[in-house]
């Protein structure tokens, strides 16, 4: 079933095209990976699906419903959740406090909240930390704390933007495991990265933008056989590396 | 019909005068983001400083504004390295507050060393002469401290946008790390902005005493309009507050004519939600 | 900020206030505190400004919207009560209650539009409000314009709202007023709602992406904090048995809302009373002790801590307990040999 249907999405800013006319889906229980070089537009598309913008054209349907240009808070009660690339804790609130706000989304009544906070916490591996103000954190630690808090409101849909830029590779690793368990549970999720090693491996689909554009949308597979894609973003060493670990192609 | 253009003459006169005040506040929140709540006392000692000159030693309020102002700009620098300088950083209430208290400090010290009498510098060379033109009558210290208002705001402008000190004033106002990194001291620009932003102020209540009795809550009121004017005119924009202020002038000359004098005030705030709603920039901000 | 790891609906600090406040409602029965009126006086006005303080703690505090406008409600408040018995010869009960309502009425419409503004804008919007009303007020004939409400003498008692042979009435009422305002203030901090203002006081379009309608929040909070302003301002009235626009709808009259509550500790439940408990006085006694010396002395010294606190301190007397707790805490546990927790 499909969950999220971006049709024709176009986002303007005056002269600027960020978006011009992206589509794609994203099928209920996937993972989806969003990919391309900077500028592409990724986030510019996150902000439209998430209400932080109002598309110039182009419809947005979530669960057989349209919620195009609806305010970011309507979206997120209707299920489809975003982290922020540039993470924003809330800083003078303890981590739990963060993601208790998180919880308060589906659970009005404390006790139902507290439990729920305290299990994604433990998910994201913040226990240590949950009393400290979440300003204190690393960034790895403010990482998986915006991924915790938006986990908390029970989201149906999961956008995360680039929760593994700047983790060393141990705790990339770490993070594609919470993803797999979080996919095993039930959540869709759609994954901005630039760290490859961190969406290729997990991703059921991968679409790609370059210049506002989309270029491919595709198995991870075949994306890195993909010529455009490989001029555009990956470069050919990355994608003969991949074919390589993955068995298929001549080194394999 | 020669009525309205006298009223809109008086207001733009007042006006400009605001405008005065306002584009050394406009300096100050434009660089520093900070909210000078002084600001208005800063006009009520300059007054003094003036009124004194004139009273004790004979001074006309004409040459006094240089002293006035130099007294003024010594105050602001002193403002900033002794309270200023620690709110920097953190939420712009601390900054507001502090200079609350120093507001509160500087108004009722004055009062307590010259009692709340209003006062009257009578005789100066400006007082009870007045300009006619056509059938308008332009009251000359109001003229003067107008004409002086334009020249200090003009030359203010031409300092900020087309010298390098003004370049590095607007480099630290738009990143201060960033301006540091290119070499320049932005801690003696804070300084400086604040000093000549206290001289601007001080300029104006320099001349006032000409056509205004000076006592210690003179400035409140002004300070507010200063506020006023330097938010809808934009953060930060010298000719934005600029406008501003004649606009506030006019508006508050043709309510209190037309409507009724209680009614100058309310015209002038309900002007500056007016134009902030639909502006939540301001006139012309950035 | 808030231990919410507590889950408990009562806990040890709860005990501590309600022990606090059998001690502050049994103090009138000792003579040495009632014998002396100037010092019943002192203390019903801390238990208003703590109240006052609250109040604005809601909006300014835990939501985050510096707004200088609380002298309006408070006005609103007086004025009603003040209506109700001079105006209209009644009891001013009917007069408070709709105070309170037409308070949180207008404070939605004018802050609705003021909540699009940000930062210093909305500050100063905040200043033209007040100024605006006051000036209003000034020439509004039906509630008496710049002559204001004087209270005619009617018999003393709850009924009435009015005590004229000893503070002890008043004093009790002001405890009512700050239990129940406390009280609103502690229930909303520890439920959603609570959360949800500080959410969106540390980052609305954060606390947007996670489903926090954050327009809702801020007028609803606005809503509460325009009620209880108003509460306290009739109480003011029937204590002072006098309004008039300057009294009440200034600008200074909505600094102190700020003040008490800033240099107390914004955004924490106590802050509010400690900034009363120690400003109150501080402004009565120098008064007492200098007013008397002419040209403001008090207020000279005042302006003085004021600008002292704020720079030194911005978390207020929290700020300062907090830091004392932590010295002391830090000594015991070098002591000890504890190693200080490092962060990951």
């Amino acid at each position: 079933m499909t969950l999220l249907d971006v049709q024709n999405v176009t986002m303007k800013f005056g002269e600027l095209v960020a978006n011009d006319r992206v589509s794609f889906t994203v099928e209920a229980g996937s993972i989806v990976g969003l990919i391309g070089p900077n500028g592409a537009g990724k986030t510019t598309l996150f902000n439209c699906i998430s209400g932080l913008y109002k598309p110039t054209g182009g419809r947005i349907v979530f669960d057989g419903e349209d919620i195009t240009g609806l305010k970011p808070y309507r979206i997120a009660r209707k299920g489809a959740v975003r982290t922020f690339q540039v993470v924003r804790p809330l800083k003078d609130m303890s981590v739990f406090d963060n993601v208790l706000v998180g919880a308060f989304l589906r659970s009005s009544e404390k006790r139902e909240a507290f439990d729920r906070a305290a299990e994604c916490i433990r998910l994201c591996s913040l226990e240590s930390l949950q009393e400290r103000p979440a300003g204190d954190l690393s960034i790895g630690g403010k990482k998986r704390l915006e991924m915790a808090r938006a986990l908390a409101t029970r989201p149906k849909l999961l956008m995360l933007d680039e929760v593994m830029a700047g983790l060393t590779s141990t705790e990339v690793k770490a993070s594609v495991e919470v993803i797999r368990r979080l996919r095993e549970s039930g959540i869709t999720m759609m994954i901005v990265e630039h760290v490859m090693e961190g969406i290729m491996p997990i991703a059921d689909k991968i679409v790609v933008l370059d210049g506002g554009v989309k270029i491919a949308e595709d198995a991870p597979k075949n994306i890195v056989h993909d010529p455009r894609v490989i001029e555009a973003y990956l470069g050919s060493k990355y994608s003969k590396r991949y074919r390589a670990l993955r068995g298929d192609g001549p080194l394999g | 019909m020669e009525t309205f253009i006298q009223v809109l003459i008086d207001g733009m006169l007042s006006g400009m005068v605001y405008a005065l005040v306002a584009a050394g506040l406009c300096l100050i929140w434009g660089v520093m983001d900070v909210i000078n709540f002084a600001h208005g006392e800063y006009l009520m000692v300059a007054m003094y400083v003036s009124y004194w000159l004139g009273f004790l030693a004979n001074v006309d309020p004409l040459m006094s504004t240089v002293a006035a102002g130099a007294f003024v700009f010594v105050l602001g620098v002193l403002t900033y390295k002794l309270i200023i300088r620690f709110t920097i950083g953190k939420p712009g209430l601390v900054a507001l507050l502090a200079t609350f208290g120093l507001a509160m400090f500087l108004k009722n010290v004055c009062m307590n060393l010259f009692s709340p009498n209003f006062r009257i510098l009578s005789g100066t060379f400006l007082s009870d002469k007045t300009f006619h033109l056509g059938g308008l009558i332009f009251p000359v210290p109001q003229l003067t401290a107008a004409i002086m208002a334009v020249i200090v705001v003009g030359l203010v402008y031409a300092l900020v946008s087309g010298t390098r000190f003004g370049w590095a004033v607007q480099a630290t106002a738009m990143d201060r790390d960033a301006a540091e990194l290119m070499g320049i001291n932005t801690e003696r620009i804070y300084v400086l902005v604040f000093g000549i932003g206290g001289a601007c102020v001080g300029i104006a209540g320099g001349i006032m005493p000409s056509y205004l009795a000076v006592h210690p809550e003179v400035g409140s009121m002004f300070g507010l309009i200063a506020f006023i004017c330097v938010a809808m005119g934009g953060f930060g924009s010298i000719p934005g507050a600029f406008l501003a202020g004649i606009l506030v002038g006019v508006v508050e000359s043709l309510a209190g004519f037309y409507i009724a004098p209680v009614f100058k005030y309310i015209a002038v705030f309900g002007l500056y939600l007016a134009v902030v709603f639909l502006r939540p920039k301001g006139i012309l901000g950035w | 900020m808030v231990n919410s790891l507590q889950r408990k609906a009562f806990t040890r600090k709860d005990a501590v206030w309600l022990v606090f406040l059998a001690i502050l409602a049994l103090l009138p029965l000792l003579p040495v505190v009632t014998a002396n009126s100037f010092r019943m006086h002192v203390m019903i006005l801390i238990l208003l400004f703590a109240s006052m303080a609250q109040a604005w703690n809601i909006i300014g505090g835990y939501c985050g919207q510096v707004s200088f406008g609380h002298s309006v409600f408070f006005g609103i408040g007086a004025y009603g009560a003040g209506m109700a018995v001079v105006t209209y010869g009644g009891l001013p009960w009917p007069g408070i209650l709709i105070g309170m309502i037409v308070a949180a009425i207008v404070a939605v419409i004018i802050s609705y539009p003021c909540f699009k503004l940000s930062g210093h804008y909305f500050a100063i919007a905040t200043f033209a409000i007040v100024e605006i009303f006051n000036r209003a007020f000034l020439v509004w004939d039906w509630i008496g314009g710049a002559l204001g409400l004087d209270y005619p003498l009617a018999d003393e008692g709850l009924k009435n709202l009015m005590w004229h042979n000893s503070k002890v009435g008043y004093y009790y009422c002001a405890l009512v007023i700050f239990v129940l305002i406390f009280g609103i203030v502690r229930w909303l901090e520890s439920n959603r709602f609570g959360y949800y203002m500080r959410a969106v006081r540390e980052g609305q379009e954060t606390a947007e992406s996670l489903g926090v309608n954050s327009t809702a929040v801020k007028l609803t909070a606005m809503a509460l904090s325009a009620a209880m302003a108003a509460i306290c301002g009739a109480f003011f009235v029937q204590y002072n048995l006098r309004v008039d626009p300057p009294m009440v709808m200034s600008l200074d009259m909505s600094m102190k809302f700020v003040l008490v509550t800033i240099l107390g500790g914004s955004g924490t439940l106590v802050g509010p009373l400690l900034g009363a408990a120690v400003l109150i006085p501080m402004q009565e006694y120098t008064r007492a002790l200098w007013g008397g010396l002419g040209g403001g002395v008090d207020l000279i010294v005042f302006g003085l801590l004021i600008i002292l606190m704020v720079i030194k301190q911005p978390a207020g007397m929290i700020g300062i307990v907090r830091d004392v707790r932590s010295w002391f805490f830090k000594k015991r546990d070098a002591a000890k040999g504890d190693v200080p927790y490092d962060t990951p």
